[in-house]
Protein backbone atom coordinates (compact mmCIF):
# COMPACT_ATOMS: atom_id res chain seq x y z
CA UNK A 1 0.00 0.00 0.00
CA UNK A 2 2.60 2.70 1.31
CA UNK A 3 5.67 3.20 -0.62
CA UNK A 4 8.27 2.18 2.16
CA UNK A 5 6.43 -1.45 2.42
CA UNK A 6 8.34 -3.28 -0.05
CA UNK A 7 10.49 -5.03 2.72
CA UNK A 8 8.98 -5.63 5.66
CA UNK A 9 11.05 -7.27 7.15
CA UNK A 10 12.90 -4.21 8.05
CA UNK A 11 10.36 -2.41 9.13
CA UNK A 12 9.43 -1.44 12.83
CA UNK A 13 6.42 -0.62 15.20
CA UNK A 14 4.14 1.63 13.72
CA UNK A 15 5.37 1.68 10.12
CA UNK A 16 5.08 -2.55 10.17
CA UNK A 17 1.42 -2.21 11.60
CA UNK A 18 0.24 0.12 8.97
CA UNK A 19 1.71 -1.90 6.16
CA UNK A 20 0.41 -5.30 7.96
CA UNK A 21 -3.39 -3.90 8.30
CA UNK A 22 -3.24 -2.50 4.85
CA UNK A 23 -2.16 -6.06 3.16
CA UNK A 24 -4.54 -7.03 0.52
CA UNK A 25 -6.16 -9.57 2.17
CA UNK A 26 -6.83 -7.03 5.14
CA UNK A 27 -8.30 -5.35 2.41
CA UNK A 28 -11.10 -8.05 1.84
CA UNK A 29 -11.58 -7.72 5.81
CA UNK A 30 -12.26 -4.35 5.01
CA UNK A 31 -14.86 -5.19 2.17
CA UNK A 32 -16.46 -7.74 4.33
CA UNK A 33 -17.56 -5.03 6.88
CA UNK A 34 -19.19 -3.83 3.49
CA UNK A 35 -20.76 -6.80 2.90
CA UNK A 36 -22.25 -7.27 6.83
CA UNK A 37 -23.79 -3.51 5.86
CA UNK A 38 -24.87 -4.87 2.49
CA UNK A 39 -27.07 -7.36 4.01
CA UNK A 40 -28.65 -5.06 6.92
CA UNK A 41 -29.39 -2.76 4.02
CA UNK A 42 -30.90 -5.77 1.77
CA UNK A 43 -32.50 -7.47 4.66
CA UNK A 44 -34.10 -5.11 6.21
CA UNK A 45 -37.09 -3.68 4.15
CA UNK A 46 -37.20 -7.46 2.40
CA UNK A 47 -37.78 -8.61 5.79
CA UNK A 48 -40.48 -5.69 6.52
CA UNK A 49 -42.09 -6.47 3.46
CA UNK A 50 -42.18 -10.06 4.51
CA UNK A 51 -43.40 -9.10 7.85
CA UNK A 52 -46.03 -7.10 6.58
CA UNK A 53 -47.48 -9.55 4.54
CA UNK A 54 -47.58 -11.90 7.22
CA UNK A 55 -49.32 -9.66 9.60
CA UNK A 56 -52.13 -8.68 6.95
CA UNK A 57 -52.49 -12.54 6.12
CA UNK A 58 -52.64 -13.43 9.47
CA UNK A 59 -55.68 -10.70 10.04
CA UNK A 60 -57.35 -11.80 6.53
CA UNK A 61 -60.77 -13.24 6.49
CA UNK A 62 -59.74 -15.76 4.53
CA UNK A 63 -59.42 -18.84 6.99
CA UNK A 64 -56.79 -20.29 4.58
CA UNK A 65 -54.59 -17.11 4.67
CA UNK A 66 -55.30 -16.61 8.06
CA UNK A 67 -53.72 -20.19 9.13
CA UNK A 68 -50.83 -19.28 6.93
CA UNK A 69 -50.28 -16.24 8.38
CA UNK A 70 -50.66 -17.31 12.23
CA UNK A 71 -48.29 -20.51 11.51
CA UNK A 72 -45.54 -18.08 9.81
CA UNK A 73 -46.03 -15.87 13.15
CA UNK A 74 -46.24 -18.91 15.79
CA UNK A 75 -43.29 -20.86 13.74
CA UNK A 76 -40.31 -18.84 15.33
CA UNK A 77 -41.45 -19.25 19.12
CA UNK A 78 -40.21 -22.21 19.97
CA UNK A 79 -36.95 -23.31 17.86
CA UNK A 80 -33.73 -22.13 17.92
CA UNK A 81 -33.48 -19.40 15.18
CA UNK A 82 -30.11 -20.58 14.34
CA UNK A 83 -31.78 -23.92 13.32
CA UNK A 84 -33.71 -22.12 11.48
CA UNK A 85 -30.56 -20.26 9.66
CA UNK A 86 -28.76 -23.75 9.16
CA UNK A 87 -32.18 -25.15 7.77
CA UNK A 88 -33.46 -22.40 5.40
CA UNK A 89 -30.22 -22.25 3.56
CA UNK A 90 -30.15 -26.29 2.47
CA UNK A 91 -33.66 -26.25 2.40
CA UNK A 92 -33.53 -23.60 -0.24
CA UNK A 93 -31.21 -24.61 -2.37
CA UNK A 94 -32.45 -27.64 -2.67
CA UNK A 95 -35.97 -26.24 -3.77
CA UNK A 96 -34.97 -24.13 -5.93
CA UNK A 97 -32.84 -26.76 -7.77
CA UNK A 98 -35.73 -28.95 -7.79
CA UNK A 99 -38.17 -26.84 -9.17
CA UNK A 100 -35.70 -25.77 -12.45
CA UNK A 101 -34.71 -29.63 -12.36
CA UNK A 102 -38.86 -30.50 -13.09
CA UNK A 103 -38.71 -27.49 -15.62
CA UNK A 104 -35.58 -27.88 -17.04
CA UNK A 105 -35.09 -31.78 -17.43
CA UNK A 106 -38.61 -33.06 -17.39
CA UNK A 107 -37.63 -36.59 -19.19
CA UNK A 108 -35.33 -37.10 -16.06
CA UNK A 109 -36.96 -40.50 -14.66
CA UNK A 110 -34.28 -41.30 -11.77
CA UNK A 111 -35.52 -40.45 -7.99
CA UNK A 112 -33.81 -36.97 -6.93
CA UNK A 113 -33.26 -38.55 -3.84
CA UNK A 114 -30.81 -41.41 -3.90
CA UNK A 115 -29.90 -42.65 -0.66
CA UNK A 116 -27.54 -39.68 0.77
CA UNK A 117 -27.65 -37.82 -2.50
CA UNK A 118 -29.48 -34.99 -3.78
CA UNK A 119 -29.55 -35.48 -7.54
CA UNK A 120 -30.78 -33.23 -10.09
CA UNK A 121 -29.65 -32.91 -14.16
CA UNK A 122 -27.09 -30.78 -15.02
CA UNK A 123 -28.80 -28.17 -16.62
CA UNK A 124 -30.92 -27.60 -13.23
CA UNK A 125 -27.14 -27.05 -11.05
CA UNK A 126 -27.67 -23.78 -9.46
CA UNK A 127 -25.32 -21.96 -9.98
CA UNK A 128 -24.28 -23.94 -12.96
CA UNK A 129 -21.07 -25.81 -12.53
CA UNK A 130 -19.32 -23.64 -15.14
CA UNK A 131 -20.13 -20.46 -13.79
CA UNK A 132 -17.52 -18.08 -12.52
CA UNK A 133 -16.53 -17.64 -8.99
CA UNK A 134 -18.26 -14.74 -8.46
CA UNK A 135 -21.58 -15.92 -9.26
CA UNK A 136 -21.18 -18.69 -6.82
CA UNK A 137 -20.49 -15.89 -4.20
CA UNK A 138 -23.76 -13.40 -5.25
CA UNK A 139 -25.78 -16.76 -4.94
CA UNK A 140 -24.64 -17.99 -1.84
CA UNK A 141 -25.27 -14.12 -0.38
CA UNK A 142 -28.36 -14.42 -2.16
CA UNK A 143 -29.40 -17.50 -0.16
CA UNK A 144 -28.19 -15.68 3.15
CA UNK A 145 -30.51 -13.11 2.32
CA UNK A 146 -33.63 -14.63 1.80
CA UNK A 147 -32.49 -16.61 4.84
CA UNK A 148 -32.49 -13.64 6.81
CA UNK A 149 -35.57 -12.15 5.19
CA UNK A 150 -37.53 -15.29 6.34
CA UNK A 151 -36.83 -15.61 9.48
CA UNK A 152 -36.97 -12.02 10.60
CA UNK A 153 -39.89 -11.30 8.44
CA UNK A 154 -41.54 -13.71 11.09
CA UNK A 155 -40.41 -11.78 13.99
CA UNK A 156 -41.29 -8.61 12.28
CA UNK A 157 -45.01 -9.93 11.10
CA UNK A 158 -45.74 -10.40 15.03
CA UNK A 159 -44.44 -6.86 15.84
CA UNK A 160 -46.65 -5.57 13.13
CA UNK A 161 -49.39 -7.65 14.08
CA UNK A 162 -49.51 -6.58 17.72
CA UNK A 163 -49.23 -3.10 16.49
CA UNK A 164 -52.43 -3.33 14.11
CA UNK A 165 -54.11 -4.65 16.65
CA UNK A 166 -53.14 -1.63 18.79
CA UNK A 167 -54.85 0.81 16.37
CA UNK A 168 -57.93 2.46 18.52
CA UNK A 169 -61.01 0.46 17.20
CA UNK A 170 -62.97 3.73 17.27
CA UNK A 171 -60.82 5.33 14.48
CA UNK A 172 -61.47 1.68 12.50
CA UNK A 173 -65.59 2.16 13.20
CA UNK A 174 -65.25 5.79 12.26
CA UNK A 175 -63.72 5.00 9.04
CA UNK A 176 -66.59 2.30 8.75
CA UNK A 177 -68.97 4.57 9.21
CA UNK A 178 -67.79 6.89 6.38
CA UNK A 179 -68.80 4.20 4.04
CA UNK A 180 -65.13 2.76 3.79
CA UNK A 181 -64.72 -0.31 2.50
CA UNK A 182 -61.93 -2.99 4.48
CA UNK A 183 -59.63 -2.86 1.71
CA UNK A 184 -60.06 1.19 2.30
CA UNK A 185 -60.11 1.41 6.01
CA UNK A 186 -57.36 -1.07 6.24
CA UNK A 187 -54.94 1.13 3.47
CA UNK A 188 -56.13 4.40 4.74
CA UNK A 189 -57.07 4.41 8.31
CA UNK A 190 -55.21 1.34 9.53
CA UNK A 191 -51.21 1.15 7.76
CA UNK A 192 -50.68 4.73 8.58
CA UNK A 193 -51.56 4.70 12.29
CA UNK A 194 -49.79 1.48 13.12
CA UNK A 195 -46.19 2.46 12.58
CA UNK A 196 -45.80 4.37 16.32
CA UNK A 197 -47.14 1.13 18.01
CA UNK A 198 -44.46 -0.82 15.94
CA UNK A 199 -41.11 1.64 15.93
CA UNK A 200 -40.46 -0.13 19.84
CA UNK A 201 -40.81 -3.41 17.88
CA UNK A 202 -39.41 -3.00 15.24
CA UNK A 203 -35.80 -0.74 16.55
CA UNK A 204 -35.73 -3.62 18.62
CA UNK A 205 -35.70 -5.66 16.01
CA UNK A 206 -32.74 -3.97 14.24
CA UNK A 207 -30.78 -3.98 17.18
CA UNK A 208 -31.20 -8.01 17.52
CA UNK A 209 -30.55 -8.16 13.18
CA UNK A 210 -27.48 -6.33 13.85
CA UNK A 211 -26.39 -9.11 16.47
CA UNK A 212 -27.13 -11.64 14.05
CA UNK A 213 -24.74 -10.69 11.59
CA UNK A 214 -22.09 -12.64 12.49
CA UNK A 215 -23.89 -16.00 11.53
CA UNK A 216 -23.81 -15.21 8.03
CA UNK A 217 -20.10 -16.74 8.82
CA UNK A 218 -22.39 -20.60 9.34
CA UNK A 219 -24.40 -19.97 6.03
CA UNK A 220 -21.05 -20.10 4.44
CA UNK A 221 -20.38 -16.77 3.48
CA UNK A 222 -16.86 -15.13 3.75
CA UNK A 223 -17.63 -12.88 6.50
CA UNK A 224 -15.88 -10.51 8.68
CA UNK A 225 -15.88 -13.66 11.23
CA UNK A 226 -14.14 -15.55 8.65
CA UNK A 227 -11.54 -12.94 7.76
CA UNK A 228 -10.87 -12.64 11.49
CA UNK A 229 -10.51 -16.42 12.14
CA UNK A 230 -8.03 -16.33 8.83
CA UNK A 231 -6.17 -13.60 9.30
CA UNK A 232 -5.56 -13.74 13.25
CA UNK A 233 -4.13 -17.09 13.31
CA UNK A 234 0.19 -18.06 13.55
CA UNK A 235 1.65 -17.35 11.00
CA UNK A 236 4.69 -18.67 10.40
CA UNK A 237 7.71 -16.83 8.39
CA UNK A 238 8.08 -19.17 5.57
CA UNK A 239 5.06 -18.46 4.36
CA UNK A 240 4.46 -14.31 4.72
CA UNK A 241 6.38 -11.42 4.97
CA UNK A 242 4.60 -10.12 8.06
CA UNK A 243 5.25 -13.44 10.57
CA UNK A 244 3.22 -13.03 14.06
CA UNK A 245 1.75 -14.97 16.44
CA UNK A 246 -2.05 -16.33 17.39
CA UNK A 247 -3.57 -12.52 16.94
CA UNK A 248 -6.93 -14.07 17.02
CA UNK A 249 -8.07 -12.85 20.20
CA UNK A 250 -6.87 -9.16 18.82
CA UNK A 251 -8.94 -9.88 16.12
CA UNK A 252 -12.30 -10.87 17.52
CA UNK A 253 -11.82 -8.08 20.31
CA UNK A 254 -12.05 -5.82 17.34
CA UNK A 255 -15.04 -7.27 16.25
CA UNK A 256 -16.64 -6.72 19.74
CA UNK A 257 -16.00 -3.53 19.53
CA UNK A 258 -16.86 -2.50 16.16
CA UNK A 259 -20.71 -4.48 17.06
CA UNK A 260 -20.93 -2.16 20.27
CA UNK A 261 -19.80 1.43 18.37
CA UNK A 262 -23.16 0.08 15.94
CA UNK A 263 -25.22 -0.93 18.40
CA UNK A 264 -24.43 2.24 20.13
CA UNK A 265 -24.77 4.13 16.86
CA UNK A 266 -28.22 2.49 16.37
CA UNK A 267 -29.75 3.40 19.74
CA UNK A 268 -29.15 6.83 20.03
CA UNK A 269 -30.74 7.00 16.12
CA UNK A 270 -33.51 5.43 17.23
CA UNK A 271 -34.40 7.41 20.20
CA UNK A 272 -34.31 10.20 18.15
CA UNK A 273 -36.71 8.59 16.25
CA UNK A 274 -39.05 7.41 18.64
CA UNK A 275 -39.08 11.17 20.37
CA UNK A 276 -40.14 12.67 16.97
CA UNK A 277 -42.73 10.38 16.94
CA UNK A 278 -43.63 10.63 20.12
CA UNK A 279 -43.91 14.50 19.77
CA UNK A 280 -47.63 15.29 20.60
CA UNK A 281 -48.98 11.82 20.79
CA UNK A 282 -51.65 10.85 23.72
CA UNK A 283 -49.47 8.55 25.02
CA UNK A 284 -46.74 8.59 28.46
CA UNK A 285 -43.77 9.29 26.89
CA UNK A 286 -45.75 11.74 24.78
CA UNK A 287 -46.87 13.58 27.98
CA UNK A 288 -43.54 13.65 29.60
CA UNK A 289 -42.08 15.35 26.80
CA UNK A 290 -44.87 18.05 26.71
CA UNK A 291 -44.42 18.44 30.77
CA UNK A 292 -40.43 18.63 30.25
CA UNK A 293 -40.95 21.35 27.70
CA UNK A 294 -43.42 23.37 29.51
CA UNK B 1 -30.02 -53.29 14.63
CA UNK B 2 -33.32 -52.77 16.78
CA UNK B 3 -34.09 -49.37 18.22
CA UNK B 4 -33.28 -50.44 21.97
CA UNK B 5 -30.10 -51.17 20.88
CA UNK B 6 -29.47 -47.71 19.24
CA UNK B 7 -30.75 -46.13 22.50
CA UNK B 8 -28.53 -48.12 24.60
CA UNK B 9 -25.23 -47.11 22.37
CA UNK B 10 -26.15 -44.04 21.51
CA UNK B 11 -28.29 -42.51 24.69
CA UNK B 12 -25.37 -41.26 26.25
CA UNK B 13 -23.45 -40.49 23.40
CA UNK B 14 -22.93 -36.87 23.87
CA UNK B 15 -21.17 -37.59 27.10
CA UNK B 16 -18.81 -39.92 25.73
CA UNK B 17 -20.29 -43.43 27.25
CA UNK B 18 -21.52 -46.15 24.89
CA UNK B 19 -20.20 -46.73 21.02
CA UNK B 20 -17.43 -44.56 20.02
CA UNK B 21 -18.05 -44.27 16.10
CA UNK B 22 -21.31 -42.21 15.25
CA UNK B 23 -23.23 -44.12 12.73
CA UNK B 24 -21.76 -43.03 8.64
CA UNK B 25 -24.39 -44.62 6.91
CA UNK B 26 -28.06 -46.10 6.34
CA UNK B 27 -29.65 -43.25 8.93
CA UNK B 28 -32.55 -44.51 10.58
CA UNK B 29 -35.25 -42.42 12.17
CA UNK B 30 -34.31 -43.66 15.68
CA UNK B 31 -30.63 -43.25 14.78
CA UNK B 32 -31.34 -39.15 14.92
CA UNK B 33 -34.02 -39.44 17.75
CA UNK B 34 -31.36 -40.78 19.83
CA UNK B 35 -28.42 -38.78 19.25
CA UNK B 36 -30.25 -35.25 18.96
CA UNK B 37 -31.55 -36.19 22.28
CA UNK B 38 -28.98 -37.09 23.21
CA UNK B 39 -27.07 -33.78 22.71
CA UNK B 40 -29.83 -32.15 24.29
CA UNK B 41 -28.52 -33.49 27.42
CA UNK B 42 -25.69 -30.28 26.86
CA UNK B 43 -28.15 -27.70 26.03
CA UNK B 44 -30.01 -28.51 29.44
CA UNK B 45 -26.68 -28.32 31.54
CA UNK B 46 -25.61 -24.84 29.76
CA UNK B 47 -28.71 -23.51 30.30
CA UNK B 48 -29.25 -24.62 33.76
CA UNK B 49 -26.42 -23.77 35.21
CA UNK B 50 -26.24 -20.38 33.39
CA UNK B 51 -29.89 -19.49 34.87
CA UNK B 52 -28.82 -20.46 38.28
CA UNK B 53 -25.54 -18.94 39.03
CA UNK B 54 -26.54 -15.88 36.15
CA UNK B 55 -29.44 -15.51 38.66
CA UNK B 56 -27.53 -14.22 42.31
CA UNK B 57 -25.06 -12.50 39.84
CA UNK B 58 -27.95 -10.46 37.76
CA UNK B 59 -29.57 -9.25 40.86
CA UNK B 60 -26.50 -7.79 42.34
CA UNK B 61 -25.95 -6.22 38.82
CA UNK B 62 -29.31 -4.92 38.77
CA UNK B 63 -29.02 -3.79 42.19
CA UNK B 64 -25.63 -2.36 40.86
CA UNK B 65 -27.44 0.06 38.24
CA UNK B 66 -29.91 1.15 40.96
CA UNK B 67 -27.46 2.42 42.92
CA UNK B 68 -26.67 6.23 43.20
CA UNK B 69 -23.18 5.52 44.52
CA UNK B 70 -21.41 5.66 40.35
CA UNK B 71 -18.58 3.30 41.84
CA UNK B 72 -21.69 0.55 41.92
CA UNK B 73 -23.62 2.31 39.03
CA UNK B 74 -20.55 2.96 36.44
CA UNK B 75 -19.61 -0.57 36.29
CA UNK B 76 -22.62 -2.17 36.17
CA UNK B 77 -23.80 -0.20 33.35
CA UNK B 78 -20.65 -1.01 31.36
CA UNK B 79 -21.36 -4.84 31.90
CA UNK B 80 -24.36 -4.49 30.71
CA UNK B 81 -23.86 -2.69 27.43
CA UNK B 82 -21.28 -4.69 26.30
CA UNK B 83 -22.93 -7.96 27.16
CA UNK B 84 -26.27 -6.77 25.71
CA UNK B 85 -24.56 -4.37 22.71
CA UNK B 86 -22.55 -7.31 21.14
CA UNK B 87 -23.35 -10.47 19.46
CA UNK B 88 -22.90 -13.72 21.39
CA UNK B 89 -21.47 -15.54 18.75
CA UNK B 90 -18.62 -13.10 19.08
CA UNK B 91 -18.60 -12.81 22.54
CA UNK B 92 -17.82 -16.66 22.30
CA UNK B 93 -15.34 -16.49 19.75
CA UNK B 94 -13.45 -13.85 21.76
CA UNK B 95 -13.59 -15.67 25.06
CA UNK B 96 -12.43 -18.90 23.69
CA UNK B 97 -9.58 -17.08 22.02
CA UNK B 98 -8.75 -15.38 25.16
CA UNK B 99 -8.73 -18.38 27.14
CA UNK B 100 -6.72 -19.73 25.09
CA UNK B 101 -3.94 -16.99 25.29
CA UNK B 102 -4.15 -17.40 29.32
CA UNK B 103 -3.80 -21.28 29.04
CA UNK B 104 -0.40 -19.78 28.44
CA UNK B 105 0.11 -17.62 31.52
CA UNK B 106 -1.37 -20.76 33.69
CA UNK B 107 -2.35 -24.20 33.80
CA UNK B 108 -4.85 -22.85 36.59
CA UNK B 109 -7.14 -21.75 33.21
CA UNK B 110 -6.59 -24.83 31.35
CA UNK B 111 -10.49 -26.39 31.90
CA UNK B 112 -12.05 -23.07 30.16
CA UNK B 113 -10.62 -23.64 27.05
CA UNK B 114 -13.12 -26.71 26.63
CA UNK B 115 -16.67 -25.99 26.15
CA UNK B 116 -18.20 -27.15 29.67
CA UNK B 117 -16.15 -24.52 31.31
CA UNK B 118 -15.67 -21.70 28.84
CA UNK B 119 -19.04 -21.72 27.17
CA UNK B 120 -20.46 -21.84 30.57
CA UNK B 121 -18.38 -18.85 32.07
CA UNK B 122 -19.50 -16.97 28.62
CA UNK B 123 -23.34 -17.64 29.10
CA UNK B 124 -23.52 -17.09 32.60
CA UNK B 125 -22.00 -13.67 31.92
CA UNK B 126 -24.24 -13.33 29.68
CA UNK B 127 -27.76 -14.26 30.82
CA UNK B 128 -26.49 -11.77 33.51
CA UNK B 129 -26.33 -9.05 31.96
CA UNK B 130 -29.76 -9.47 30.03
CA UNK B 131 -31.24 -10.44 33.23
CA UNK B 132 -29.41 -7.65 35.09
CA UNK B 133 -31.24 -5.33 32.97
CA UNK B 134 -34.84 -7.12 32.98
CA UNK B 135 -34.28 -6.53 37.11
CA UNK B 136 -33.09 -2.76 36.81
CA UNK B 137 -36.44 -2.35 34.75
CA UNK B 138 -38.65 -3.86 37.35
CA UNK B 139 -36.59 -2.33 40.51
CA UNK B 140 -37.59 1.08 38.45
CA UNK B 141 -41.29 0.30 38.60
CA UNK B 142 -41.34 -1.58 42.48
CA UNK B 143 -44.70 0.86 43.71
CA UNK B 144 -43.52 4.19 45.88
CA UNK B 145 -46.26 2.84 48.35
CA UNK B 146 -44.43 -0.35 49.05
CA UNK B 147 -41.32 0.57 50.06
CA UNK B 148 -43.35 3.98 51.91
CA UNK B 149 -45.07 0.93 53.75
CA UNK B 150 -41.89 -0.79 54.44
CA UNK B 151 -40.56 2.07 55.88
CA UNK B 152 -43.62 3.08 58.04
CA UNK B 153 -43.24 -0.83 59.68
CA UNK B 154 -39.55 0.65 60.29
CA UNK B 155 -37.68 -1.87 58.16
CA UNK B 156 -34.56 -0.88 56.76
CA UNK B 157 -31.30 -2.30 54.91
CA UNK B 158 -31.08 -5.55 54.26
CA UNK B 159 -34.32 -6.72 55.69
CA UNK B 160 -36.21 -4.12 53.77
CA UNK B 161 -34.91 -5.34 50.70
CA UNK B 162 -35.10 -9.14 51.77
CA UNK B 163 -38.62 -8.78 52.96
CA UNK B 164 -39.85 -5.96 50.32
CA UNK B 165 -38.02 -4.95 47.70
CA UNK B 166 -36.65 -8.59 46.99
CA UNK B 167 -39.84 -10.33 45.95
CA UNK B 168 -41.45 -7.58 44.60
CA UNK B 169 -39.10 -6.80 42.33
CA UNK B 170 -39.25 -11.01 41.21
CA UNK B 171 -42.77 -10.66 41.07
CA UNK B 172 -42.69 -7.87 38.40
CA UNK B 173 -39.69 -9.22 36.55
CA UNK B 174 -40.60 -12.35 36.54
CA UNK B 175 -42.81 -12.56 32.94
CA UNK B 176 -40.28 -11.11 31.27
CA UNK B 177 -37.19 -13.14 33.08
CA UNK B 178 -39.12 -16.58 31.35
CA UNK B 179 -38.90 -15.36 28.48
CA UNK B 180 -35.00 -14.73 29.12
CA UNK B 181 -34.68 -17.78 30.21
CA UNK B 182 -36.65 -19.62 26.92
CA UNK B 183 -33.96 -18.08 24.77
CA UNK B 184 -31.36 -18.46 27.34
CA UNK B 185 -31.57 -22.22 25.83
CA UNK B 186 -32.04 -21.54 22.05
CA UNK B 187 -28.44 -19.53 22.67
CA UNK B 188 -26.42 -22.63 23.89
CA UNK B 189 -27.22 -24.09 20.65
CA UNK B 190 -24.66 -21.82 19.46
CA UNK B 191 -21.56 -23.28 21.73
CA UNK B 192 -20.35 -25.48 19.70
CA UNK B 193 -20.74 -23.40 16.35
CA UNK B 194 -18.34 -20.61 17.79
CA UNK B 195 -14.65 -21.84 18.04
CA UNK B 196 -15.43 -24.06 21.37
CA UNK B 197 -14.09 -28.28 20.12
CA UNK B 198 -16.89 -30.58 20.39
CA UNK B 199 -14.24 -32.99 21.61
CA UNK B 200 -14.52 -36.82 19.98
CA UNK B 201 -17.93 -35.87 18.42
CA UNK B 202 -19.69 -35.11 21.64
CA UNK B 203 -21.91 -32.02 20.14
CA UNK B 204 -25.17 -30.28 21.41
CA UNK B 205 -28.12 -31.03 19.81
CA UNK B 206 -28.21 -28.44 16.67
CA UNK B 207 -24.04 -30.28 16.33
CA UNK B 208 -26.08 -33.87 16.11
CA UNK B 209 -28.52 -32.38 13.98
CA UNK B 210 -26.16 -31.01 11.59
CA UNK B 211 -23.80 -33.82 11.52
CA UNK B 212 -27.04 -35.41 9.95
CA UNK B 213 -28.12 -32.73 7.46
CA UNK B 214 -24.28 -32.92 6.39
CA UNK B 215 -24.14 -36.76 6.22
CA UNK B 216 -27.53 -37.36 4.22
CA UNK B 217 -27.69 -33.86 2.48
CA UNK B 218 -31.29 -33.86 3.82
CA UNK B 219 -32.35 -31.09 5.98
CA UNK B 220 -35.81 -31.56 6.20
CA UNK B 221 -35.91 -34.88 9.57
CA UNK B 222 -33.15 -33.89 11.63
CA UNK B 223 -33.92 -30.36 11.88
CA UNK B 224 -37.76 -31.18 12.77
CA UNK B 225 -37.04 -33.43 15.26
CA UNK B 226 -34.73 -30.66 17.12
CA UNK B 227 -37.33 -28.20 16.64
CA UNK B 228 -39.61 -30.91 18.13
CA UNK B 229 -37.03 -31.54 21.18
CA UNK B 230 -36.66 -27.39 21.49
CA UNK B 231 -40.43 -26.93 21.96
CA UNK B 232 -40.74 -29.54 24.41
CA UNK B 233 -38.08 -27.83 26.45
CA UNK B 234 -39.54 -24.52 26.29
CA UNK B 235 -42.84 -25.91 27.47
CA UNK B 236 -41.01 -27.63 30.39
CA UNK B 237 -39.43 -24.36 31.17
CA UNK B 238 -42.69 -22.03 30.70
CA UNK B 239 -44.65 -25.10 32.75
CA UNK B 240 -41.89 -24.74 35.58
CA UNK B 241 -41.35 -20.67 35.51
CA UNK B 242 -45.60 -21.14 35.82
CA UNK B 243 -45.10 -22.31 39.13
CA UNK B 244 -42.81 -19.84 40.56
CA UNK B 245 -44.95 -17.10 39.12
CA UNK B 246 -48.00 -18.81 41.33
CA UNK B 247 -46.24 -18.47 44.13
CA UNK B 248 -44.95 -15.50 43.92
CA UNK B 249 -47.88 -13.98 43.07
CA UNK B 250 -50.30 -16.11 45.65
CA UNK B 251 -51.46 -13.16 48.08
CA UNK B 252 -52.71 -11.01 45.12
CA UNK B 253 -56.59 -11.63 43.63
CA UNK B 254 -56.81 -13.63 40.79
CA UNK B 255 -57.51 -10.62 38.10
CA UNK B 256 -54.13 -8.69 39.54
CA UNK B 257 -51.75 -11.79 38.81
CA UNK B 258 -49.14 -11.41 36.30
CA UNK B 259 -49.74 -13.64 33.36
CA UNK B 260 -46.54 -15.25 31.74
CA UNK B 261 -46.80 -14.23 27.92
CA UNK B 262 -43.84 -15.52 25.67
CA UNK B 263 -42.11 -13.09 23.35
CA UNK B 264 -39.78 -13.79 20.43
CA UNK B 265 -36.72 -11.78 22.10
CA UNK B 266 -34.86 -14.16 20.11
CA UNK B 267 -30.94 -14.00 19.20
CA UNK B 268 -28.52 -12.12 21.11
Amino acid sequence: MFSYCTDPATLEGFQWLSCYLTTGKHMSMYYAFGTVLLLLAITAPTALAFGFAGASAARSTVAPLRWIGKTYIAIVRGIPDIAFFLFFVIALDQAFEYIRHRIKCPDWTEPVRQGNDFVVCTAAKLPLGNAPQWVHETYGFMLAVLTFAIVFGAFAANVLFGAMRAVPKGQLETAEAYGMSRRQTFWRVLVPQMWVYALPGLSNLWMVLIKATPLLFLLGVEDIVYWARELGGAKQPQFTDYPHPDWRMWYFGALLIFYLCFTKVSEVVLDRIMAKLTHGQATTAGERQRKAAA
Amino acid sequence: MSCWETIADYALRSQGIGERLLPRSDFTLCQQFTLIGSGMIWNIYFGVVALCFGFFLATAVAMGKAAQNPLFRKPAEWFIFIFRGSPLFIQFFFAYFLFLSLKSVSPFFDPLTSAWAGALVVLFLNTAAYSGEIFYGALQSIPKGDIEAADAYGLSGWTRFRRVIWPTMLRLAWPAYTNEAIFLFHATTLVFFSGFPATQQRGDALYYANYFADKTFNPFVPYPILAGYFIILTLIVIGLFGLVNSRLNRHLPQDARRKIKVRPQIIR
